[in-house]
């Protein structure tokens, strides 16, 4: 028995209402529903932040909130910081240091960097590496990632 | 992995939390940083998901008479930020960046660690440490309880059916009071192989078995290593064996055992 409830939010700035599943989680809602492709499900306990988005400002796991938790909430994915390009020496950075390979891991790395540099300061290479300790990237090693987000945080990005 | 079905309410009112908690197949969904992966994985199959995260009086953080009294939804970034728990109660302040990553740290709560238990857990070692206490209440009444007495076993609590944890009360730090927070994990943010949160000679660890260990400091190093020896039998996990554990606990010990001993 399916249980579904009525949700209102917003997404990348628009107003969006929706019926949905008590079960679906808000990375399936975005993928799936409002075919937002570019927040990714990876291992949906947790563990892998490939789902990360942003909800009230804040990052937060995709896979370990509901859909029907995000109610009234304003909700920012990869999309609306890349169309916004409020990411955009970010993702020149990740480009130009070869931060990405299979590309899986980039959106919720990005989201995460994004997460740190919106906090100011000048955060050393074992702080950044702090902060996406919670997105797995299999490709880089990561060093590529904190040289390109270490770019940014010098203001070359 | 996808939950299974389940119904959802979000209650403006205790009250009506606890209507609805009157259901023996209801669950409580805080920040559900540790309940929506359990659901993703099939472990748990509740009929109904109570978020409590829409209840008024629940997140807050109060200084008042010597007690710092922390609302059950103040989450783990709230905790990291906040210039209270960092002035008054430096133990948890030190423990927050170890639980787990920025994300997840957004929307866990206090009372939702508390209440799950995790072995793994920081926060049931540090109020075991510090002798927090604990609101509990009911539909009827509400009951206190000392952490050492709350903590039951491996995920089990003194929480009954039909109760939420609404607060957790930390003595005011005195200027003479010595605490440490130590954790080894092989990642930052991972669970922790062995934790020790140690406040006044009081050596509690965390990762060593179904609930936080206490240890108690003797008069030198040596006497309560050989304590430590004695009365921890850490269990082993899928990677670390019961000895390396002990040794590990020898060795957090060691790290800690100068702050917490000596004035400054």
């Amino acid at each position: 028995m399916e249980h579904d409830y009525d949700i209102a939010l917003t997404v990348n700035g628009t107003a969006v209402q929706r019926r949905v599943p008590a079960r679906q989680h808000l990375v399936d809602f975005l993928r799936e529903t409002l075919e937002l492709t570019g927040t990714h499900a990876g291992c949906e306990h947790g563990v892998c932040g490939a789902c990360t988005v942003r909800v009230n400002g804040e990052i937060v796991r995709g896979c370990l909130m509901l859909a029907v938790q995000a109610n009234g909430c304003r909700v920012e994915t990869i999309e609306g910081l890349s169309d916004s390009k409020e990411i955009a020496g970010l993702q020149k950075a990740f480009h130009e240091k070869n931060a990405l390979q299979c590309g899986f891991c980039t959106p919720g790395m990005l989201m995460a960097a994004q997460d740190l540099l919106k906090q100011g300061g000048k955060p050393s290479r074992e702080e950044i590496r702090q902060h996406i300790s919670g997105n797995y990237c299999r490709c880089t090693g990561y060093q590529a990632i904190v040289d390109a987000i270490e770019e940014v945080v010098h203001g070359k990005g | 992995m996808k939950a299974p079905a389940f119904a959802y309410a979000k209650p403006a009112s205790l009250n009506e939390a606890f209507e609805l908690l009157a259901n023996p197949h209801s669950k409580v969904l805080a920040g559900g940083q540790s309940l929506i992966p359990s659901l993703n994985m099939r472990l748990s199959s509740p009929e109904i998901l109570v978020d409590i995260t829409g209840l008024q009086g629940l997140s807050e953080i109060q200084v008042l008479n010597g007690v710092v009294r922390v609302g059950a939804l103040v989450t783990h970034a709230r905790l990291e930020q906040s210039p209270e728990i960092k002035a008054h109660v430096p133990l948890l302040a030190q423990a927050v960046p170890h639980v787990a990553h920025a994300a997840i740290r957004n929307r866990g709560t206090l009372g939702g660690s508390l209440a799950l238990a995790d072995p793994a857990a920081e926060y049931p070692a540090c109020a075991v440490a510090l002798d927090a206490v604990f609101t509990i209440r009911n539909k009827k009444s509400e009951r206190r309880v000392r952490a050492e007495q709350f903590f039951k076993g491996l995920f089990e609590t003194d929480l009954k059916p039909g109760e939420l944890l609404t607060h957790a009360e930390f003595t005011v730090a005195k200027p003479s009071d010595r605490s440490v927070f130590l954790e080894l994990a092989r990642r930052h943010g991972d669970y922790a192989i062995i934790g020790l949160a140690a406040h006044n000679g009081r050596f509690v660890y965390f990762g060593v078995g179904e609930k936080p260990a206490v240890i108690r400091g003797a008069d030198s190093l040596e006497q309560t290593k050989s304590i430590l020896k004695k009365e921890l039998r850490p269990s082993a996990d899928l990677y670390n064996s019961s000895a390396t554990k002990l040794h590990l606990a020898g060795v957090l010990l060691e790290r800690a055992w100068n702050t917490t001993t000596t004035s400054h």
